[in-house]
């Protein structure tokens, strides 16, 4: 690791420590009331999903329309576990069976992100996303249908351990994991992947492989975010994860930009913020989503960042130089 | 020592014959030429060779391995690697990081050490980030190493796509057009090159050129198609005065 790169690190681990005390500040001091604290919580849940799906979306490039599908599976497998966990009267800290529930709800959703995966990463483009569609919806109505978890009805009596604290540092590490992912060399061939598959082959990357692991560790992680959204909701109805909410989660990462996570943060932020922040409005939602993905396809359709990530380090140090802060934008090295 | 060899290849797709019973032996470290006018099955033959198309018949060993049916990916890591005739770069990646794809197979670190960046990471990035450079340096690309692929000058773009495929240490590399659409001092310069990188790796260099002046500079072994045919074969001078060449060349 050379100077730059350990000077990257801390600016950003300061700057993430930083907000952290101020929320628990406003938290611990009242300002912010449980409603605003709660769509904090939602926030970073959604900024999961955002950046989960950025891996198949972003980085690999293509379309899944089914991410509600995996998240959904998260929840359920992780709600399950952890019922099963506390009814066995096992004596766990709180803090141990969460993160005990986000594995088990990571690990069941990657296997099926891989088992879906695997036959259907044949597909491209539209046909891809007509398939994640089917799958989210088969999914759905499964839950609809089986009995014990609620079919229908939902699935009560969840253990709420999701609070703001654990949920922030759960997306910090996240988006750490994600981001570096980006720039290992399994991240390096998943995107040469998106650039041009044919020539990713004649450099000697197993295409397919990459493909599902891409899938996969979308598929995981999007497991995470549900576990995360179960034990903090703790309630789950089938109905909440149907296509609009994989829809809503696409939008969110084409409006960061395709591959730049740090777009999918602050888009995952203004699009769960700003619903709320409108509630009178709430019949209109879609409606504002259509409406901005229309204007930014005019205007900036690559998404707000593009592919590139915003830069902390190389922002702090164009306004120290006074250099013109767009040329940081789009730094290389984000972290 | 025979590195690749062809028997009898042939691609019909549907009612057209690409290539037609096509032979090919390459020996270790010869420079051999591929030319031919404009629709002689060229690139189709590469398409076999390299695992994109599965020819309809025939066999193709690679280190006396068969390669029929193997993905374009397992037949780079037995040891041929190519180029495209119409630029295949990733666009959006810098001119390093393209190179360093195809270096993909001699970094030694999993996922899991990726993600969470431990010492092996920095270790393996570092000597990927070394040894990509040097091919760079090769080509005089050292400059252009944080470019984005898409922003490079036309014939830097073709460098760039030659030094990708000599990451994954090939013992074949086959190079379809790559002067195409150089000036004739890139050319002139290119081709030096590729007779520099050929000693320096002590690999086998098969080249498609167009233009027949091109190859008979530096290829010791020329072959000709037309029709998904070889016409001819043999050394430049051979070459230079068949008769089914010339006529190829210049239309009965
Ligand atoms: N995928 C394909 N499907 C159908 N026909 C094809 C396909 N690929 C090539 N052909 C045909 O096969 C013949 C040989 O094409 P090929 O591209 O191999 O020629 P080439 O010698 O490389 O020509 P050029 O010098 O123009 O690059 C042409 O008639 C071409 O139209
Ligand atoms: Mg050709």
């Amino acid at each position: 690791m050379d100077h730059n790169k350990k000077k990257a690190y801390l600016i950003n681990a300061v700057a993430v420590v930083a907000l952290y005390l101020v929320f628990f500040v406003l938290i611990q001091t009242k300002s912010m009331n449980n409603y605003f604290v709660g769509i904090a919580i939602m926030t970073c849940i959604m900024i999961i999903m955002a950046m989960s799906l950025n891996i198949v979306a972003g980085f690999l490039g293509e379309m899944a329309l089914g991410h509600a599908g995996f998240m959904a599976i998260g929840a359920y497998a992780s709600a399950s576990f952890s019922m099963a966990l506390i009814d066995g009267g096992l004596p766990l800290p709180h803090l141990v069976i969460l993160i005990l529930a986000m594995i088990v709800g990571g690990i069941v959703a990657g296997v099926f992100g891989f088992l879906i995966g695997t036959p259907t990463l044949r597909l491209r483009g539209d046909y891809l996303g007509i398939v994640t569609i089917g799958f989210s919806e088969i999914i759905r109505i499964f839950f609809i249908n089986f009995g014990p978890t609620g079919g229908a009805a939902g699935l009560k009596g969840i253990t709420k351990l999701v609070n703001f604290h654990n949920v922030y540092w759960v997306t910090i590490v996240i988006a750490f994991l994600i981001f570096t992912l980006g720039r290992s060399k399994q991240g390096r061939a998943i995107i040469s992947i998106r650039e041009d598959e044919i020539a990713s082959e004649a450099a000697g990357i197993p295409t397919t492989r990459y493909k599902v692991l891409a899938f996969s560790l979308a598929a995981f992680f999007a497991g995470v975010g549900g576990a995360m959204y179960a034990h903090y909701q703790s309630f789950l109805e089938p109905s909440k994860f149907g296509f609009m909410f994989s829809i809503e989660m696409f939008v969110i990462v084409v409006l960061g930009g395709l591959g730049s996570l740090t777009g999918s943060i602050i888009s995952a932020i203004v699009l769960t913020v700003l619903p709320e922040m409108l509630r009178s409005f709430a019949e209109y939602r879609l409606l504002v989503y259509s409406l901005v993905l229309i204007i930014m396809m005019i205007f900036r359709p690559q998404g707000i960042f593009g592919r590139s990530e915003f830069s902390l380090t190389a922002f702090i140090e164009s306004l120290i130089q006074r250099k013109n802060v767009k040329n940081s934008i789009g730094g290389g090295e984000a972290s | 020592m025979t590195v690749l060899s062809a028997k009898n290849i042939t691609m019909q797709f549907g009612g057209l014959t690409a290539v037609d019973q096509f032979n090919l032996e390459l020996s270790s470290n010869e420079l051999v030429g591929l030319i031919g006018p404009n629709g002689a099955g060229k690139t189709t033959i590469f398409n076999m060779l390299t695992g994109v198309y599965v020819p309809t018949m025939g066999e193709i060993l690679l280190n006396d391995q068969s390669i029929i049916k193997k993905t374009p990916h397992e037949i780079v890591k037995l040891g041929a690697s190519r180029t495209f005739q119409n630029i295949r770069l990733f666009k959006d990646l810098t001119a390093v990081e393209n190179v360093k794809i195809a270096y993909h197979n001699f970094i030694d670190y999993n996922m899991v050490q990726g993600m969470f960046r431990t010492k092996k990471f920095w270790e393996e990035e570092k000597k990927a980030q070394e040894e990509c450079m040097k091919l760079l340096d090769i080509f005089d690309m050292g400059e252009y190493a944080d470019t984005l692929a898409k922003n490079l000058p036309y014939g830097q773009q073709r460098k760039l796509e030659i030094a990708r495929a000599l990451a994954s240490d090939p013992k074949v590399l086959m190079l379809d057009e790559p002067a195409a659409g150089m000036n004739p001092n890139e050319t002139a310069e290119l081709m030096e090159t590729i007779h520099f990188i050929r000693n320096k790796f002590d690999i086998t260099v098969l080249l498609i050129e167009h233009d027949m002046k091109l190859v008979m500079g530096i290829c010791e072994r020329i072959i000709v198609v037309d029709y998904g045919k070889t016409i001819a074969e043999g050394t430049p001078d051979e070459i230079k005065n068949n008769p089914d060449v010339i006529r190829a060349y210049l239309g009965d």
